[in-house]
């Protein structure tokens, strides 16, 4: 366990980074946003002229364009920061005041740092891959120039997210993020599955965007102030309890966004999204913004045991959940939701570790970043050569037909499984090395995750690439075209060389400044541990070889299985517990909130008016019409106020 | 010089007035018992001008007539322009007044 003094002296670290004004290459760091940001504006309200407008047969290469430009700028500012000192390389600019009401500012502001340069290279550069993907990929789609118009929406506010100075700057890229997922999800949303997975992806996000909500407002009410680096500054004069509220807070946050327990439900359906859309949003970038974001406010978590144990539980829990899913799906962008919710379990787990984790969890999330979207791919690649079908019970022996595809997915594979050498190994073996050394338990069920992750990748690949045809009638498989084989290729590469990055700890030192960094003795030398990992990830491919790869695998998938495979086919009840725990209850009250409104609170009002009305009614049959009832009724007044006066003046 | 018979004179006109206003269909019928009454008060004002032997309540019935005489003009124009729009001079005819 973290002992007291290095909790404190972690805290001290965070305080001792001085951000410091923008200059040279770093003033232009805003056009990484800003040129996404005005290409999706022009794709999306430009040139509303008919079908065949030049915006819809060019506006493709725009978006790519834009993307790619984003990732130069972003290239040259992080070679700039390679070049200074260590002290100077937290970078801010102040564009413009966005809010100014009273006591509380918010300014529109950029803070480019080590984690920040890290992420605006990773989203910048895996999004143009996949942009220049998706040409190939969507290129018969009739409405392609919206998608990549939500694409590069989703570039902007995920680059928002990233760069921003603010909590609710990074608030505002937070709900940017999710409505391009909302979009994207339910891109074909003639499809009713689409439709309905986008609604439900947007409405699970909510509860965790609530959380992330009312942090912001705790620290504002607590501290004046929702600047980043100012409420790292005054956490460590707040309570125990303020840090550990908003611990949790952010925490329900991050879950929302990187589908974890309990928040997990969404991500599964998400893939009924294009394929690209998965790889990109789903897989490599947005999912991992709650891991960002436990990382950005690392000085939060290091002044909170609690938050940061919960944070550990639910990387922990989640890395089993997801893995446990990827193993009965037989839909192939499902099975590998199902382990992008487990990766991104690993790295909830090292992000909870506090200092001695972050800078692995960074490292992971970005060499999942790099296979996961080869993988996704890879898969997208695969349904576009059978004709969109997904059950992987239909495809078999797809190796000859597809060599590159075969090959660039197989070396994502490696690098998922953690084979020695590619980028996975590195980053995993951080992440269960790190969690053994604070956490037994932690790192056992890492550990044993490693192990599952082996298993059902293995099994992935071997109804896939391996095995007998089984493929349906009419289906001819084919390669892709090289628009979409070229960003396989360099994923594949990144997938094997991403692990350079922790040569001679090179992001340990890189983000030291910004997370802090903490080492632990292991119980055991290290490579003990490592092989203790590569025994485990062998056992689950022999498994997995011995299960898939050495029967027949039926087309249909068998009924009469374990409730283990049962359970894993139905998302381990996610939406069963919902629905009991959550939505027949909340169907309940807001029945019977409706029976009291309308009967009870309507009922009143109605009947008041109804009084009136009928009151009203009755008095009309007195207006006759008749001028001589008129008269009548005047003599008869008349009559009665002159009795009237004479009975006052007799008596 | 009793004022008896003279009241009772005014009261009778006054009555004999308002049963001719109430039961009475044909406008100008009604109308010429509008007078009736207004003719009956008169009779009263000045009765008990000279019973108390001021002026006043002769001015009253000046002020009547004045009135009356702008009536007629106003009442017997609504009249004659109903007579022609509906052929009838009968005011249970003319009952638009109601919902």
């Amino acid at each position: 366990m973290t002992s007291l003094s290095s909790v404190v002296l972690a805290a001290t670290e965070h305080a001792e980074v001085v951000p410091v004004a923008a200059d040279g290459v770093f003033s232009w760091v805003w056009l990484v946003v800003a040129i996404p940001a005005i290409s999706a504006a022009i794709l999306l309200i430009g040139d509303g002229a008919g079908d065949h407008g030049p915006l819809d047969r060019f506006g493709h290469l725009l978006g790519t364009a834009a993307s790619i430009a984003s990732f130069v700028v972003g290239l040259v500012a992080f070679v700039a920061l390679l070049g200074r000192d260590a002290a100077e390389r937290a970078i801010t600019q102040d564009l413009w005041t966005w809010i100014q009401v009273g006591g509380f500012d918010v300014t529109m502001s950029v803070y480019y740092d080590q984690l920040a340069a890290l992420f605006v290279l990773l989203i910048t550069g895996v999004g143009s891959l996949i942009h220049v993907y998706s040409i190939g990929y969507m290129a018969d789609d009739p409405r392609k120039r919206r998608f990549f118009g939500f694409l590069n929406l989703f570039i902007a506010a995920m680059l928002v997210l990233v760069l921003a100075g603010d909590y609710l700057v990074l608030f505002l890229g937070w709900e940017g993020v999710g409505l391009a997922s909302y979009l994207l999800i339910g891109f074909w949303q003639e499809k009713r599955s689409a439709a309905v997975a986008a609604k439900k992806a947007f409405i699970v996000n909510r509860v965790g965007d609530l959380g992330l909500a009312l942090g912001i407002m705790l620290m504002f009410a607590q501290f004046g102030t929702t600047n980043i680096h100012e409420v790292g500054l005054n956490v460590s004069n707040a309570s125990q309890s303020v840090a550990t509220a908003l611990g949790l807070l952010l925490l329900l946050g991050a879950c929302g966004k990187s589908a974890q327990v309990p928040l997990q439900s969404w991500l599964l359906d998400a893939m009924e999204g294009p394929t690209p859309v998965s790889a990109l949003i789903h897989a490599a970038t947005m999912v991992t913004a709650g891991v960002y974001l436990v990382v950005r406010s690392a000085a939060i978590y290091d002044l909170s045991e609690v938050a940061r144990t919960a944070v550990m539980v639910v990387g922990t829990v989640t890395l089993l959940f997801g893995a446990w899913i990827g193993c009965a799906k037989d839909d192939i962008k499902k099975a590998l939701a199902g382990s992008t919710m487990s990766q991104i379990g690993y790295m909830m787990l090292a992000a909870g570790l506090g200092p001695a984790g972050y800078a692995f969890a960074i490292f992971h999330l970005i060499t999942h970043g790099f296979f996961k979207a080869n993988m996704f791919l890879g898969a997208g690649s695969v349904m576009h050569g059978m004709n969109d079908d997904v059950n992987m019970r239909h495809y078999g022996a797809l190796r000859k037909m597809m060599p590159v595809t075969f090959v660039t997915f197989a070396i994502g594979y490696l690098a998922i499984i953690g084979f020695p050498g590619f980028s996975g190994f590195f980053s995993k073996d951080k992440i269960i090395e790190a969690a053994f050394a604070t956490n037994f338990w932690a790192g056992l069920a890492a550990l044993i995750g490693a192990g599952v992750t082996a298993f059902y990748m293995t099994r992935v690949m071997i109804l896939t690439f391996f095995g007998d045809k089984r493929w349906r009638e009419g289906v001819h498989p084919h390669e892709s075209p090289k628009i979409m084989t070229i960003p396989l290729i360099v994923l594949a590469a990144l997938s094997i060389a991403g692990g350079a990055l922790t040569f001679s700890s090179w992001i340990s030192d890189w983000l030291a400044p910004v997370t802090g960094e903490e080492h632990h003795d292991l119980p055991v030398p290290a490579i003990v541990i490592t092989a203790v990992i590569v025994l485990v990830v062998a056992v689950g491919v022999a498994l997995a070889y011995v299960l898939f790869g050495r029967r027949d695998v039926p087309e249909t998938a068998p009924q009469n299985v374990s409730v283990f495979t049962r359970a894993g086919r139905a998302d381990l009840y996610g939406d069963a517990v919902n629905e009991a725990l959550l939505m027949r209850p909340g169907q309940y009250l807001t029945r019977s909130l409706v029976y009291v409104d309308g009967s009870g609170i309507d009922g009143a009002v109605n009947g008041t008016a109804e009084l009136v009305g009928d009151g009203a009614r009755g008095l009309r049959r007195l207006q006759t019409g008749f001028v001589r009832t008129y008269a009548a009724e005047i003599f008869g007044g008349a009559l009665v106020l002159v009795l009237a006066l004479l009975a006052v003046n007799l008596a | 010089m009793s004022v008896e018979p003279f009241i009772g004179l005014s009261a009778l006109l006054f009555t004999i007035g308002a049963v001719g206003v109430l039961v009475r269909r044909n406008a100008i019928v009604v109308f010429m018992c509008v007078e009736l009454m207004l003719n009956a008060c008169n009779l009263a004002f000045v009765t008990f001008a000279r019973a108390h032997g001021n002026l006043d309540g002769q001015i009253a019935a000046f002020f009547v007539m004045v009135v009356a005489a702008a009536e007629v003009v106003v009442g017997l124009a609504i009249i004659v322009s109903i007579f022609r729009t509906r052929r009838s001079a009968s005011v249970d005819d003319a009952s638009l007044l109601k919902l």
